[in-house]
């Protein structure tokens, strides 16, 4: 993939900027028919999950202080994950998004709560609402888009480096909080500038050190403490539900704008961007993840990330109402709605980050047959300067041309 | 407690038992609604049980109620009607539904017994002095009786009470029966004026009901107009001291061009007009605010105007800060008058 912009087959081409600005209409007039009928159901809704979170919390850990037995140990351990996940998903994601702010509780509101999770929620409402929504999929400005750390696009060159890609992104998944965490301080940045004696900086550094600590502190001394002799047993049950609970919110958000066909775009392309502009980027830049009710919820409805992209401050039970006239529009504007089952969608964003820890063109190229010779361009191409990987570049970018021309034709 | 909050971070151990017992000691003040009894065709009287944490009232006080409407959280103050002697330990008010009135219409009409509402302690000074006075009169009309309630129900030490009290007819009078009963019973003096039939009472007239109303003490609690009449008439007469005045709402005067108000804090920021309480505009925008009687009465709504400025609602007084500034404005009675920067 490449950058829409760049694209041969650009998938916009046929829209007009009426069309864009008709489209825009049409979704300020969906989001306002949300708005208008927000009321008790909804309340009722988010104070349920919230309540039926507790109490599998509650209970979950009550079951792991006889987690010496390993049935407890089990029952506690999935328990616990499901609280996490539940936790992190459907209630602090969407509150912190103001989702529910409309409903005036302090107890509910995006500017009083605080979640389970390394990354303090101020810290994370700053990089998460404002750059992540605003610059959905724009690449050199979405931190999002691999967290600055990985390639995400053909466009940016392969370095060698690119290869451990794979493994760090696995890395990254287990702790995935700990990644938020640092992203949402812009640790790399910070660093790379050589900026950390930056008061303000070493002020976010400390309470970012301070919330890890009290999360540390509960979970791998607190609890475990309580549990007396099953000290051990229950760290490793809290820690399990910490790990479940970080592979899954990185598997639902590699989907939300990672598989396959979700476009990215240039930093220019978005100046003066319209609202309606600001919509189309939303709707291309976002996949959804299809399923059972049940798992909308433990994906926090970001299953329905497109609905999410287009209206973040909606409550989150109003996404799969809206989604078949959202998907309608996308097909009378002849847009491609991007939804598909999760072992799909998270198979389709690993793909990507595999083909793209590689050079362009090199995986669609190998085979059994070339296997051999392709690895020892791809070890040249490692070892080798900046010249030789030029050289070779333009071979596999040539051996693409040539081998989909040949498909076309046949 | 403090190793309980480390076990239960981020969250607190008070969010877990709230699940169990909301109205337990230590607990944010809430109250359970356990009754809704008809009063008239558009009041009724609500039974509370107030959270342990509750402090008796003075008669003559109100309770602030904060209670989710559509699923919003509304605050509103009423006035507690209740015997301070109830042996349940609940406590009432009564609430006169008024047109298009989102909270009262809510409490009359669709509240339900079960029902969790939000409280603060009971405050206000409309009660009797410590000295009570040898000879009262309450002037009241419509839901303007509910105070007066509270106070004759829990002061019988009063022996010489004139009441006059308006309403429309004599099956909207709020407590008719109680008042009549008491009247009866010579407690009170019940002056009963039906507006519908009989028009509406100035102060002169109640003057001429009540001759010696130059010796009373006078409460009186009712609309802006009749009350605003009422002290025009005790200042002209030089008995101004005398009188004590309830309200339920701040009478709009001024209102002017609106702007934009932003909340620096909270980043929020809004179009309000010149004639809306920041407080509501703020409250639409789902900001959390700090409030009290929405009236301008108690300052709990008081907030640091940095920079900009708004109108005083009530009298069209602009307030202007310089940037920097930190005047304090009650966001309640007061509306933008052009671009402002709130502390908040
Ligand atoms: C100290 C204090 C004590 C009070 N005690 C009582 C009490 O014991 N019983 C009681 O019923 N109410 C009492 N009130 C009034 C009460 O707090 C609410 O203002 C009232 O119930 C209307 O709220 P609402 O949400 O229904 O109306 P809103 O939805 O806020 O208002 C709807 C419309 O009605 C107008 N309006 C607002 N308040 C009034 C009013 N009081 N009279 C006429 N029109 C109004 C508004 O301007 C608006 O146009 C008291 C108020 C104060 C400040
Ligand atoms: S809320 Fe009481 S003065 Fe504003």
């Amino acid at each position: 993939m490449t950058v829409l912009q760049k694209k041969a087959d650009n998938p916009i081409e046929h829209l007009t900027a009426e069309d864009i600005e008709l489209i825009g209409k049409e979704l300020d007039d969906i989001r306002q028919s949300v708005i208008d009928t927000r009321g008790e159901n909804d309340a009722r809704y988010i104070r349920k999950v919230i309540d039926v979170h507790r109490k599998i919390e509650l209970g979950s850990r009550a079951v792991l202080l006889a987690s010496g037995f390993p049935p407890a140990f089990v029952v506690g351990t999935i328990g616990l994950s499901v609280a996490k996940i539940l936790e992190n998903m459907e209630i602090g994601h969407n509150i912190l998004h103001g989702q529910w702010d409309w409903m005036r509780d302090p107890k509910i509101h995006s500017t009083t709560w605080e979640w389970d999770m390394a990354s303090p929620a101020d810290q994370w409402k700053h990089s998460h609402n404002e750059m992540h929504h605003t610059y959905t999929n724009v690449v050199g400005k979405d931190n999002d888009l691999g967290y600055g750390i990985m390639r995400v696009d053909e466009d940016q060159p392969w370095q060698p480096f690119h290869l451990g890609q794979p493994l760090w992104s696995f890395i990254n998944a287990c702790f995935f909080e700990y990644g938020i965490a640092a992203y949402d301080l812009e640790l790399a940045g910070t660093i790379a500038k050589k900026r950390t004696g930056d008061p303000e900086f070493r002020a976010r550094a400390k309470a970012v050190l301070r919330k890890i600590g009290r999360q540390v502190r509960k979970d791998y001394v607190i609890h475990p403490l309580l549990s007396g002799p099953n000290f051990l047993p229950t760290l490793a049950a809290n820690f399990t539900a910490n790990l479940v609970r970080n592979l899954w919110s990185n598997s639902v958000i590699l989907c939300g704008h990672f598989p396959e066909g979700v476009e990215t775009f240039e930093k220019k392309s978005i100046e003066g961007e319209t609202r309606g502009e600001w919509y189309l980027r939303q709707m291309l830049g976002s996949a959804n993840i299809s399923g059972s009710k049940a798992m909308h919820i433990m994906t926090g409805n970001l299953s329905h990330q497109i609905e999410h992209h287009l209206f973040p401050d909606l409550p989150s039970s109003r996404y799969a109402e809206i989604a078949p006239r959202i998907r309608d529009l996308f097909d009378r504007y002849g847009l491609k709605y991007h939804t598909a089952p999760l072992p799909q969608q998270v198979g389709s964003a690993w793909h990507k980050i595999i083909r793209l820890s590689l050079p362009n063109g090199w995986l669609e190229l190998t085979n059994r047959r070339n296997l051999v010779p392709q690895l020892v361009a791809l070890y040249k191409m490692t070892t080798g300067g900046p010249k030789v990987r030029r050289t070779l570049q333009r071979k596999l970018t040539a051996g693409v041309r040539l081998s989909r021309a040949a498909a076309a034709a046949a | 407690m403090r190793f309980a909050e480390l076990a239960t971070t981020p969250l607190l151990p008070a969010d877990y038992l709230d699940l169990v017992n909301p109205l337990r000691s230590g607990a944010d003040l809430r109250g359970r609604i356990e009754a809704v009894v008809p009063e008239t065709r558009d009041a009724a009287t609500i039974v509370i049980r107030p959270g342990a944490d509750w402090q008796p009232h003075r008669p003559g006080q109100y309770v602030r109620i904060g209670i989710d409407v559509d699923g919003v959280r509304m605050w509103r103050a009423y006035s507690i009607t209740s015997d301070l002697g109830r042996t349940d330990g609940c406590f009432t008010v009564t609430v006169k539904a008024i047109p298009d009135g989102k909270v009262s219409n809510h409490l009359v009409r669709r509240a339900q017994p079960g029902t969790i509402v939000q409280l603060d302690q009971a405050t206000g000074e409309f009660c009797l002095p410590e000295q009570r006075p040898a000879k009262a009169l309450f002037v009241t009309a419509g839901s303007g009786i509910t105070p007066v309630m509270g106070i004759l129900r829990n002061h019988p030490e009063l022996t010489d009470v004139v009441l006059v009290h308006s309403a429309p007819t004599a099956d909207d009078v709020v407590f008719g029966a109680d008042l009549r009963q008491l009247a009866a019973d010579g407690r009170i003096r019940l002056v009963e004026q039906h507006t519908d039939t009989a028009g509406m009472l100035d102060a002169a007239a109640i003057a001429e009901l009540v001759p010696d109303l130059a010796e009373r003490s006078t409460w009186a609690c009712g609309p802006i107009g009749m009350l605003e009449a009422l002290e025009e008439h005790w200042n002209a007469a030089g008995i101004a001291d005398r009188l004590y005045t309830e309200r339920f709402r701040a009478k709009v005067l001024v209102t002017g061009e609106g702007g934009t108000v932003t909340f620096t804090k909270n980043g929020t920021s809004l179009e309000a007009d010149g004639a809306t309480p920041i407080l509501d505009a703020a409250e639409d925008a789902g900001v959390l605010m700090p409030s009290g009687c929405r009236m301008g009465i108690c300052f709990g709504c008081v907030l640091p105007l940095r920079e900009g400025a708004v109108r005083d609602l009530r009298n069209g007084e602009v307030t202007t800060a310089a940037p920097g500034d930190g005047v304090l404005i009650q966001t309640c009675i007061s509306a933008a008058a052009g671009a402002c920067d709130i502390d908040h």
